[in-house]
């Protein structure tokens, strides 16, 4: 009874969503176009203003000087170094954390979505600043200790392991909302429970089960903490190290061509950084289809 | 749709399953309340009862997911109750569609393969003879998204079956499907089950699956046994009121409990069973077994009709406001129309009383 009276609406309520998207899609066109031309017009003034030098003609002079500069390719693999620790650490510590939360204490979910947002609050000025008191301290009180070789270690500026700890801290709001919304979206438990009566030990549920089930929102956890990390620019300067962020700021710095060229380039450089994220998950998605 | 290799298990002895005194307390909620049951070796048991009741809980022990306050789980004997689930040596089929969605239906099916390790070649030649075995050979490549629900169970119950289980555990497989599917699929895996002989445990809440299907039927209530045995004596010689009610319609008609003979409808019939202690009690007595004869000097009045094919379901109102129901033959109904004067009797059967509960 209760599902004939259903049925109606649930046939009704696609039709109905069907003539509204029809009815809908021009303004979509509308929509897009301002939203690419606020996006775009910007980028593209950038372009010309970097390659159109007055009474030269186009020339690509500026980013020949940039890619050509001290510190480039260090300071860029500097940032992508960061930014393969921090997503690799941040996942590590948050996928088992979250799984087992939901597995086993629901109950917690609101206080470490609290706990996870913090850092959103938390300005990166103050937090920097609490950073670096830290690391002055450490050393005076610990010289005589074991421990000060890690403080040193810690701040090595070939990899400032430091940073990445700054970075996981910063990221675990975005991560902890990419996964929950992965998480959500299957049934965890009922799916843990089938692999381990299929024989599967804990380690192999997460690994061959729950894992792969979660891969859009790893990709999007990895996404989200990979542009942070390149964009990140206060942590890195003020505690002394040049990733590509800060290295970016200190070569534009003089030269109004030459800081506009910079910011392009960071720009296309994070999106080919991304898209290639992107095309590796999609791949990745597509060979295990087709393993069958 | 043959049984080859799977013909294994059958060799081996089936095993018996066994729990003793469970108990198990979710804060304050009492999930199992000391339950025993003994489940024979090959047998289908059906766990029936009202939803809350446990069911899920006792299967989730035996499965391994769930652990008991107080008492133990024994397979052949054994106490299983230490032992992980993924060593438990049970398939288990759930409730709700758990196929795992990032693989195709034959990749699914050999998973538990893959976790012992056997060879790609031997797996897939395994899975395939598994899903031949649910009538879904053709669907192997098919994604769990892909499938409609009857096919998706169909593929959980040949991925539990893959390990050569030694008990089948199933929680409500078919209650998310549509009835006829339902009806299908419930008659497959029985034949599945009588194939294969395993020892299987179905868990629902529909009494009309559990009689069809099972060898014996356990009716829990509030995390305890109620009953256990076959589905016709279940219905015919019900141990308590509660069982009943449950299985199958029953209406209760007040009488008079007067030295071990019930007085009910002018009648005296003898008790079938222990009489209770008290006077006043109800009669228990199934719809077909009331009859109902038009008459304009009777004092009951017809209630309402339900046309049922071959029978139809007539409801009459006594002087004393019991409702009751019968089964009458629908050539015979055809003159009761609702509000129609009749007398209703009981045939000279001993009959079920229980202490009135109001
Ligand atoms: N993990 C759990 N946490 C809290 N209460 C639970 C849990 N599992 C079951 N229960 C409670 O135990 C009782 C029995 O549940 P269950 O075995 O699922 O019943 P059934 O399967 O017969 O419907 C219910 O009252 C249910 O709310
Ligand atoms: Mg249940």
């Amino acid at each position: 009874m209760a599902g004939s009276l259903n049925n109606p609406a649930r046939v009704l309520k696609p039709a109905r969503g069907a003539n509204k998207s029809v009815r809908v899609r021009p303004w979509r066109g509308v929509v897009l176009v301002c939203a690419g031309l606020y996006f775009l017009v910007p980028l593209a003034a950038s372009v010309v203003f970097t390659v159109d030098v007055p009474n030269q003609g186009i020339t690509f002079d500026a980013y020949r000087q940039i890619v050509s500069a001290d510190g480039f390719g260090s300071s860029l693999l500097l940032s992508l170094e960061l930014a393969a620790a921090t997503i690799a650490v941040v996942l590590l510590l948050m996928v088992p954390a979250m799984v087992a939360l939901r597995l086993g204490a629901p109950k917690l979910r609101p206080v470490v979505e609290v706990i996870c947002s913090l850092p959103l609050v938390v300005p990166p000025i103050a937090f920097v600043a609490g950073i670096a008191t830290v690391l002055k301290w450490g050393p005076e009180h610990l010289s005589r200790t074991p421990l000060f070789e890690t403080f040193v270690a810690l701040q090595n500026p070939d990899f400032p392991v430091v940073l990445v700890l700054a970075y996981v801290v910063m990221a675990l709001p975005f991560v902890y909302r990419a996964l929950d919304a992965g998480l959500r979206a299957v049934d965890v438990r009922t799916l843990v429970e089938a692999a381990r009566s299929c024989g599967a030990n804990w380690p192999q549920a997460l690994v061959r089960v729950v894992l792969p089930n979660l891969r859009g929102a790893l990709l999007n956890a990895s996404f989200l903490t990979l542009a942070l990390v390149l964009g990140e620019f206060t942590v890195a300067q003020l505690l002394g190290f040049q990733p590509f962020a800060v290295w970016i700021y200190s070569v534009g710095g003089s030269q109004a061509q030459l800081s506009v060229a910079v910011s392009v380039l960071s720009l296309l450089v994070t999106w080919a950084l991304l898209l290639s994220l992107a095309g590796l998950g999609g791949r990745s998605r597509s060979a295990s289809a087709s393993r069958g | 749709m043959t049984v080859t290799t799977l013909e294994k298990a059958a060799d081996a002895k089936a095993a018996t399953v066994e729990f003793r005194g469970l108990r198990r307390e979710f804060g304050p909620t009492v999930a199992l309340d000391g339950l025993d049951l003994t489940v024979r070796p090959g047998e289908l048991l059906a766990l029936l009862g009202p939803s809350g009741c446990g069911k899920t809980t006792a299967l989730r022990m035996l499965a391994g997911f769930e652990h008991p306050d107080s008492g133990e789980v024994l397979v052949d004997g054994e106490d299983v109750t230490r032992v992980p689930a993924h060593r438990r040596d049970a398939g288990m089929v759930f409730q709700s569609y758990s196929l795992f969605p990032h693989l195709s239906a034959l990749d699914n099916v050999a998973f538990g393969l893959r976790m012992r390790k056997v060879r790609t070649a031997e797996r897939r030649s395994r899975a395939a003879e598994l899903l031949d075995l649910v009538g879904l050979a053709d669907k192997g490549e098919r994604f769990p998204h892909q499938l409609s629900g009857g096919q998706q169970q169909r593929i959980a119950l040949a991925r539990a079956l893959a390990l050569r289980p030694r008990v089948l555990l199933l929680d409500e497989p078919l209650s998310a499907l549509d009835a006829k599917v339902r009806l299908t699929l419930r008659e497959e895996i029985r034949r599945l089950q009588q194939e294969l002989g395993i020892t299987t445990l179905f868990v629902t809440h529909d009494q009309e699956e559990a009689l069809s299907m099972a060898d014996r039927v356990a009716v829990m209530r509030a995390g305890r046994l109620e009953q256990c045995a076959a589905p016709a004596e279940l219905y015919g010689r019900p141990a308590t009121a509660f069982v009943a009610e449950f299985v199958g319609t029953m209406s209760r008609i007040p009488g008079r409990l007067d030295s071990g003979v019930a007085e009910v409808l002018g009648q005296r019939l003898p008790v079938d069973g222990d009489a209770p202690a008290a006077t006043e009690i109800d009669v228990l007595v199934r719809p077909e077994a009331v009859r109902v004869r038009a008459d304009d000097a009777g004092t009951a009045r017809v209630v309402a009709t339900a046309f049922l094919g071959a029978a139809t379901r007539v409801t009459v109102r006594l002087p004393d406001a019991t409702e009751v129901k019968a089964d009458l033959p629908t050539h015979e109904a055809a003159g009761l129309g609702s509000g129609a004067a009749v007398t209703v009797s009981l045939p000279e059967r001993p009959v079920l009383v229980a202490e009135r509960t109001q």
